[in-house]
């Protein structure tokens, strides 16, 4: 088994009524389980916020950002266990986001043997 | 999170009742922008992290946090409720003044007094009544629109008008003011009876459109029930109404979707808790001088919930109350029910002379239950032929699919009941001729 990053883009802005979010909700939770259940959610990972600060350079210059388009923003991650890309690749296609526009990146964690 | 549950939408109108009252009415577009952002925000944190314990909790806290950022932002450029002005102006008074008025009880009064505020004179009934479901229940635009069964492009136009007029009250409605209070109270009422009309009989093909309708209407008349000035007597029989006529939902349609009859409804699946609820109501309705509309419809619907089988209907004392709702509100609508209760106790062909004499009743003409009445009655006084033309002119009127199928086993019903006829002339013939013969 390896590990991989689900990194989930966009898909927040899309106007919906109160029943399409809690459709939206009840399909997250769904996938999560499904994922939990068949040992393949090693962790949910978290949200981020969209709005943060940028450190550049040696001369640690800080400003506001990133202002990426919204469809680009990462909007949160998680940890997930697969046999290989594939796989991983494969189990992120019931994503949720993907019905609103959004998009997973699906990264392997880099396996280091020390 | 259960998905019969609308989370979304019954905190949709708390929070935005909350936010109007802080902001003051004039902001309500303001308002309805940190609720959706509130939600977007959810969205975003829950989709990963799962839903909370406390969902409304953990809304209310982010749409308070949001209020409090725009109030220290905007303060200098924006002005905020009149009445709270000064304490929202100084740092000092601003978080515990935000936070009272996010208390639960400041909460269900904000309700009431959004309520309220939507059922302003300006406004149409119907306009009210879309205020109330748009606001209050949360419902979009395009799950208003589809309520009502007109386009989104009308709904949105009646909306932003609506609001307009909301927004341009300068503040929201004093529900202290027990003369004030009294004095719109009946166009409050109508609005919930209208709303839950809408739901029962409504043209909304969808099923599940109508169980909510019923249940928003009567989520907010137990609200002004709460409230000491709402619960009287004539708001107690309208709550009556509202159980009464629900405790019939679960079986007005079959397992199939088909519509069914009050007559041949199952009555052992009526919800008996709601009848209960609703005689109990009906009770408490019972005092003071005042007779509504409200009162004589929950004491029809009470009639039929007691009756357990549809023959041990007392139609006389249907036609009675009937009569007395004809001289509180005459619509043909009325009129019509009264004839079909009348065709009840003393035949169809006293029905249908009764439905002759209404007086408006080409207001009738594009309503399909009434060239349904027609057929049904024409039917049972065994004319096949007309009743089938009227059971024809109802189809072409139908509204949905439910109506259509409903209407369409009529009209089989009526042929189905022409060849058994001639079945039985024929036996009857052959009879007379054995007997000739004999």
């Amino acid at each position: 088994m390896s590990e991989f990053t689900y990194l989930y883009r966009g898909g927040r802005d899309t106007p919906q009524s109160a029943e399409q979010r809690q459709k939206q909700l009840q399909k997250w939770a769904a996938w999560f389980k499904e994922l939990g259940t068949s040992g393949h959610l090693k962790e949910l990972g978290h949200p981020l916020e969209s709005a943060g600060m940028v450190v550049k350079g040696s001369q640690k210059i800080v400003t506001d950002g990133p202002y990426a388009e919204a469809k680009d923003l990462v909007g949160g991650f998680s940890l997930i266990e697969a046999k290989d890309i594939a796989q991983a690749v494969d189990l992120s296609k019931g994503c949720p986001i993907l019905e609103v526009g959004g998009s997973v990146e699906v990264r392997p964690v880099m396996q280091i043997n020390m | 999170m259960d998905p019969g549950d609308h989370l979304f939408r019954r905190e949709s109108g708390r929070m935005v009742a909350a936010l109007t009252r802080i902001f003051g009415v004039h902001n309500l577009a303001l308002a309805e922008d940190v609720v959706q952002d509130a939600f977007c925000r959810a969205l975003e944190v829950w989709r990963i992290r799962g839903v909370p314990q406390n969902p409304s909790a953990w809304l209310m806290a982010t749409a308070k946090n949001s209020a409090l950022d725009v109030l220290r932002r905007e303060r200098t450029a924006r002005s905020f409720a009149p009445e709270l002005g000064r304490f929202l102006e100084s740092e000092w008074t601003l978080a515990p003044v935000v936070e009272e008025l996010f208390a639960a009880d400041a909460i269900k009064d904000d309700l009431l007094r959004m309520m309220f505020s939507c059922c302003h004179p300006r406004l149409s009934e119907q306009a009210q009544v879309a205020l109330v479901l748009h606001i209050l229940c949360g419902f979009s635009v395009d799950e208003t629109a589809s309520a009502f069964v007109t386009t989104h492009a009308a709904t949105e136009k009646r909306l932003t008008r609506a609001k307009k007029v909301l927004a341009g009250s300068k503040r929201l409605f004093d529900v202290t003011a027990p003369a004030d209070f009294s004095a719109r109270l009946p166009a409050v009422q109508r609005a919930l009876y209208l709303l839950f009309n809408e739901g029962y009989h409504g043209a909304s093909a969808e099923t599940a459109v109508h169980v909510e309708l019923c249940g928003e209407a009567m989520r907010l008349s137990a609200l002004l029930l709460e409230h000491a000035l709402g619960a009287t007597p004539v708001t107690y029989a309208l709550a009556a109404l509202m159980c009464l006529d629900a405790a019939r939902l679960p079986t007005r349609v079959d397992a199939a979707g088909n519509l069914i009859s009050l007559l041949d409804q199952d009555r052992s699946k009526w919800d008996q808790q709601l009848v209960v609820e609703g005689l109990r109501f009906l009770e408490l309705s019972a005092t003071g001088s005042e007779l509504s509309e409200y009162h004589v419809e929950a004491a029809i619907a009470s009639i039929h919930s007691c009756a357990p089988r549809t023959e041990d209907t007392d139609w006389e004392t249907v036609v009675s109350l009937y009569d007395t709702l004809m001289t509180i509100r005459p619509t043909p609508i009325v009129a019509l029910n009264r004839a079909i209760a009348i065709a009840q106790t003393q035949g169809p062909e006293r029905g249908l002379e009764e439905i002759r004499s209404i007086g408006d009743r080409d207001r009738l003409a594009a309503y399909p239950f009434y060239s349904a009445t027609l057929g049904e009655l024409e039917l049972r006084r065994g004319r096949h032929e007309r009743a089938r033309e009227h059971f024809r002119a109802a189809l072409a009127l139908a509204r949905n699919p439910m109506e259509r199928r409903f209407l369409d086993g009529r009209v089989g019903a009526c042929e189905r009941d022409e060849t058994q006829r001639a079945y039985y002339e024929q036996v009857w013939e052959t009879c007379l001729a054995a007997e000739d013969g004999s």
